[in-house]
């Protein structure tokens, strides 16, 4: 079974974000990039399924060159094959920029499973896997927290508001992972070791033959304008008070009067 | 000429969810600044009776696709029938709840539209016919103002942020013929886990618990969501503790929330924690380190063990309901 895994780069979540200059990106400068946290749950099932039902795992990674840094962890969690796509022109593409150039390159790789990160916390898009599912015309099941493959279908139990819902398709399909889902291994030393001569090819759009007026940022459909933070929440007040029995109906007075909340 | 607002209204198991009304309310408003009209499309089965309820809430008209196939939510016949609803309407914006279905729905439809779409918006505005959509990124750490090509401009909108405004309208309910297209997933099963509580992403009061818990117990937790008329939710410390499940776990890779009141009980404030419930109305802290960084969020907060400030507040709560 082929898997391909749709992997993003983005600023560990402990990153003190700033705001750049055309106040429309984020400085690059001293960010510390990872793996997004749902990707990683990606990485992990499929390896988990490619144990299972065997096959091969590839990476796939459209982002600047440092991305490569990202597909090699994932190598040496045990993946089989990275794929970067690393193009100017692709800089500042929107979710459908980005998912047209991740469909040209699925193509390439062929694919009878999809896995993605239910949201990039960059971003927190939430739709490069829906447009990739869409413009290769396969089914999509997204926030999934159990998965179970038999006879070329796949069952996901996807959470929703208060509950579960269990979906079934075809394959080929994609999914998208939900926290709950496993806990991903870590890189062992002679995973990383191995990872080092396993192939990671780097791509251009021209590669994949996607025009470049496909992507990028002028042929974005979704576009910031501006960038700023919400408003500091001002200092919080600490209630004093002798007991507390006193501090205590002092917070609800607060609630009650000042707050109008309970 | 593109013209109107298109709102799709969730529903589930025959009542709307709260994000419905929310949804229609934001379309009145701002089909108000243009000067148009507010068409609202309600799917699902046997659904005709409520799509009335919608007028109530700004819908000029409502549009019914009732239909078996449509009774349980599935990307593809939703898709492919909100679709068709699209291209018959031609609005000029299009919007959706940012709900666990919706999130699901806009991607997948805005795709086939070939529009942008700004995804779990806080707030819109008009600048003319053009829609500045406010969205969270980075975890909240910072605020997007975003615009659209292609028309729809189409925006799906975070639950529990926008108001629910009462505006009288007549409301007609159209009943439409659907065709669901080719549906490729099925859903084989449905686990309710809470069927008496409001989801965290929709409560207007959530009381959180930490590692500060030291243990499964939540029991006191659950006592005052409970004379609050809220919900428990849980830090992932609790979460990977195996002391509440996933679906309690609030911040960057849990639910976001937005409640008027958010009381985190034993939580330190991790960045992590502070990204999902740091838009809350009022945040509550009750913790017994002065030091954790929780009250630097906190509108309120008591520097105690939980374990004997939440029964004062318990007691405080009982004697005002009598
Ligand atoms: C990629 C990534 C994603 C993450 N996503 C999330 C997420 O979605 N949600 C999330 O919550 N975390 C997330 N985290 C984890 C986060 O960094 C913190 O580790 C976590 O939030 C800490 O949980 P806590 O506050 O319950 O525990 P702790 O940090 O251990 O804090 C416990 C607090 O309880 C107080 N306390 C102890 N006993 C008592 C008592 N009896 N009475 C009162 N106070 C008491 C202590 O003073 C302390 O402040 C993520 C981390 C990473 C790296
Ligand atoms: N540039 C990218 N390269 C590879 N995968 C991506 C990229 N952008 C988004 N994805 C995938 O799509 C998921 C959701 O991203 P988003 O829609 O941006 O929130 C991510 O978790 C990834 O799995």
């Amino acid at each position: 079974m082929d898997i391909v895994v749709l992997l993003k780069q983005v600023p560990d979540t402990e990153t003190l974000i700033q705001i750049a200059d055309d106040k429309a990106s984020i400085r690059t400068e001293d960010v510390k990039w990872v793996i997004n946290p749902y990707d990683e749950f990606a990485v992990e099932e499929a390896l988990r399924i490619k144990e299972k039902h065997g096959g091969k795992v590839t990476i796939l990674t459209m982002g600047p060159e440092r991305a490569v840094e990202s597909i090699r962890t994932a190598l040496a969690m045990g993946a089989d094959e990275g794929v970067l796509i690393d193009d100017p022109a692709a800089q500042g593409s929107d979710a459908l920029g980005t998912a047209k150039v991740l469909t040209a390159a699925l193509k390439e790789t062929g694919y009878d499973l999809v896995i993605a990160g239910q949201r990039a916390v960059d971003d927190d898009g939430y739709q490069v896997p829906a447009a990739v599912a869409e413009l290769l015309g396969i089914a999509q099941v997204s926030m999934v927290i159990k998965e179970e493959i038999t006879d070329g279908k796949i069952r996901c139990e996807r959470t929703i508001e208060g509950g579960t819902v269990v979906v079934e398709t075809h394959l080929p399909a994609i999914f998208t992972t939900q926290r709950g889902i496993n806990e991903p291994r870590y890189a062992s030393l002679p995973g990383i070791m191995k990872a080092k001569k396993k192939p990671l090819v780097k791509k251009t759009l021209a590669d994949l033959g996607v025009d470049p007026g496909e992507a990028g940022e002028a042929r974005a459909k979704c576009r910031v304008k501006n960038l700023s933070f919400p408003p500091e929440r001002s200092p919080g007040r600490i209630i004093e008070g002798e007991t507390v029995e006193a501090r205590a109906a002092e917070l609800v007075r607060l609630l009650r009067e000042e707050a109008k909340v309970i | 000429m593109a013209q109107g607002v298109l709102v799709f209204a969730e529903q589930v198991h025959g009542s709307f969810r709260k994000i419905a009304y929310e949804a229609v309310s934001e379309a009145r408003r701002l089909a108000d600044t243009l000067g148009e009209r507010v068409t609202a499309v309600v799917l699902g089965s046997g659904v005709d009776g409520i799509a009335g309820e919608l007028g109530k809430y700004g819908a000029d008209k409502i549009l019914v696709g009732d239909d078996p196939a449509l009774a349980d939510y599935t990307t593809d016949a939703y898709t492919n029938v909100l679709f068709d609803f699209v291209k018959d309407n031609d609005p000029g914006i299009l919007l959706l709840g940012a709900s666990s279905q919706g999130k699901d729905l806009s991607a997948r439809l805005a795709a086939r539209l070939e529009v942008g779409l700004a995804m779990d918006c806080i707030a819109l505005r008009l600048d003319g016919e053009k829609l500045i959509a406010t969205r969270p990124m980075y975890g909240g750490k910072v605020l997007a103002e975003v615009v659209l090509e292609g028309i729809p401009q189409m925006s799906a909108i975070r639950p529990n942020v926008m108001e629910i405004v009462e505006a009288a309208r007549s409301g007609d309910v159209e009943m439409v013929a659907i065709n669901t297209g080719v549906v490729k997933t099925r859903v084989v099963e449905k686990r309710v886990e809470t069927a008496s509580r409001v989801d965290l992403t929709e409560a207007d009061v959530i009381v959180s618990g930490g590692r500060g818990m030291g243990g499964p117990d939540f029991s006191l937790l659950e006592e005052l969501a409970e004379v609050l008329g809220g919900t428990v939710g849980a830090s992932r410390s609790a979460v990977d503790e195996g002391w509440r499940p996933h679906s309690d776990q609030v911040g960057q890779t849990g639910k976001v929330v937005t409640p008027n009141l958010y009381i985190a009980c034993g939580i330190s404030g991790a960045i992590q924690h502070l990204a999902g419930m740091g838009s809350s109305k009022y945040i509550v802290a009750i913790n017994k380190d002065q030091e954790a960084p929780i009250f630097k969020k906190a509108d309120f907060g008591i520097v105690e063990d939980l374990f004997k400030a939440v029964p004062a507040i318990m007691d405080e709560l009982k004697k005002l309901k009598g």
